[in-house]
């Protein structure tokens, strides 16, 4: 073994060991709140089509960017609460905050929504904290970070008007919001603080549901810590025909920049039975760094994808 | 080239400069657009550039090519050197040089960054031996923080050079950092 990888694997042992501490602190928390741990294929033959998450492909079929079609097939038939740990894999997705082969931590209530998983959200990460050994302040990169409950909510609408002088529900401009997230938003959230943004423009709804009495706000929230993007929750969409609508306008941008795209059949087909329902995706990797106060992401994974 | 194939080192064509990547961040909003900013070095100006690009953007590359030539003289405001290979000649001007002037002797091999046919960066040996032509004979007063005295060498820079040295010494020096590192021999 060269020298080099040994003497690396070796300085980051205490993080994988407090690494494999924080995935059992995960499943007791979720066992302990009744939830079922699932455990779906990594290898599909579609993912849904987002313009911006693009997949690998494996012999016509593609390596899953994220967990949720499968997720929600449960729900619609009938599982309440399920919670899952898994590799996505995402195209090109490489840098401080990125690796293209990641751990996502994804759970899912049936008969709740986005208020409700965004309280799970901060009751993990403070278990977590807790299990650590940090009280309700945690240590990051030379800050303190007050955990406390309830974290800071932020709307959308407001910070953009704020801070990037625009609102982005009127003449939405999809890369203008993109650029302003990461350059004039982002940098004032408090550093001292968790932030919840909540209730985004319906072009950003993804698969989030709009609210009811027919406005443009999307029920969508995004969890910050540290300026990391660490969780995005959404009160799930059960509308079939409006998924419907959706995908097949992502498809069609998709189409025109030359991006595969398989129709996933079966999952729109299980939204008709959809229950309303909440869901998250959290990135345990950006977790763990936060819990172990290290600044890149291959801090925290023996062999990032540049290491292989 | 796709903006995602770019990385440090890269060298890109942007209206009509070529520029040197030095740096590329990463950063992406989980369902939004890959931004890609880069810190670009203008190779003609050594100006630095940021910018930003998104997925999707395309780039120009182009290639750089590295030539082993010699010094030969300096002729009114250009040093001209000659290829190794080819012997053809090329001019640099002396604001290309810079500073680098003052370590460059008739014959010292170099290696000079063309693009498109023209000179646009020269490396110099890590390393240059120089004749000392004009030092104080010694140093009156000296003490352990002054140990050096000025040195004028053949090339006409001026360097800190230890008390022992003498008129007609050649020394060795760093070319990065223009400081004397020992003496190599004397007249």
């Amino acid at each position: 073994m060269a020298l080099e990888e040994s003497s690396r694997l070796q300085n980051i042992k205490d993080k994988l060991e407090y690494r494999a501490k924080i995935m059992d602190g995960i499943r007791a928390f979720f066992n302990s709140e009744g939830f079922l741990e699932i455990d779906t294929p990594l290898r599909v033959p579609a993912v849904a089509p987002e313009q911006f998450i693009h997949p690998y492909t494996s012999e016509g079929w593609f390596l899953s960017t994220s967990p949720e079609l499968q997720m929600k097939r449960l729900l619609s038939a009938g599982y309440q609460r399920i919670f899952q740990v898994c590799h996505c894999f995402r195209r090109d997705e490489h840098g401080r905050h990125h690796n293209p082969e990641f751990t996502m931590l994804e759970w899912y209530r049936a008969g709740a929504d986005y208020r409700r998983i965004i309280s799970d959200t901060e009751n993990l990460v403070l278990s977590l904290a807790a299990k650590q050994g940090y009280g309700n302040v945690l240590p990051y990169q030379g800050k303190s970070i007050d955990l406390s409950l309830p974290w800071p909510r932020l709307n959308v609408r407001q910070v953009y008007l704020e801070w990037a002088g625009w609102d982005p529900f009127i003449d939405f401009d999809g890369q203008r919001f993109d650029d302003d997230l990461v350059d004039k938003i982002i940098p004032r959230f408090p550093d001292d603080r968790p932030v919840v943004i909540l209730d985004y423009p319906r072009e950003c709804a993804a698969l989030a549901r709009l609210k009811p009495g027919g406005t443009p706000v999307a029920e969508r929230a995004e969890v910050f810590i540290a300026g990391l993007e660490i969780a995005n929750g959404y009160s799930e969409l059960t509308d079939p025909l409006e998924q419907e609508k959706r995908f097949r306008s992502e498809m069609a941008e998709m189409l025109k920049n030359g991006l595969p795209t398989v129709w996933p059949e079966k999952f729109i087909e299980a939204v008709k039975t959809l229950p309303e329902c909440t869901g998250i995706a959290l990135g345990v990797d950006r977790l763990v760094m936060l819990l172990t106060d290290s600044p890149r992401i291959d801090d925290v994974i023996a062999f990032p994808s540049d290491r292989l | 080239m796709n903006i995602e194939e770019v990385s440090k080192n890269t060298k890109l064509l942007i209206d009509n400069t070529p520029f040197s990547v030095e740096t590329v961040e990463f950063v992406k909003p989980g369902k939004g657009r890959a931004i890609y900013k880069f810190r670009l070095r203008n190779l003609f100006s050594g100006n630095v550039l940021d910018i930003t690009y998104h997925s999707g953007d395309k780039v120009e590359e182009t290639s750089i090519t590295l030539h082993e030539m010699q010094y030969l003289f300096q002729e009114n405001d250009n040093y001209i050197f000659m290829d190794s290979s080819t012997f053809e000649q090329t001019p640099m001007t002396k604001t290309q040089i810079g500073e680098k002037g003052g370590f460059l002797k008739e014959g010292t091999p170099v290696v000079i960054m063309m693009w498109e046919g023209r000179p646009i960066d020269i490396q110099l040996p890590k390393t240059v031996e120089l004749k000392v032509l004009e030092t104080e004979a010694s140093l009156k007063g000296a003490t352990i923080t002054a140990q050096m005295k000025e040195g004028k060498l053949e090339t006409g820079v001026k360097i800190g050079v230890p008390a022992f040295i003498k008129d007609g010494d050649v020394i060795k020096v760093d070319t990065r950092s223009g400081t004397y590192i020992e003496r190599v021999g004397s007249k």
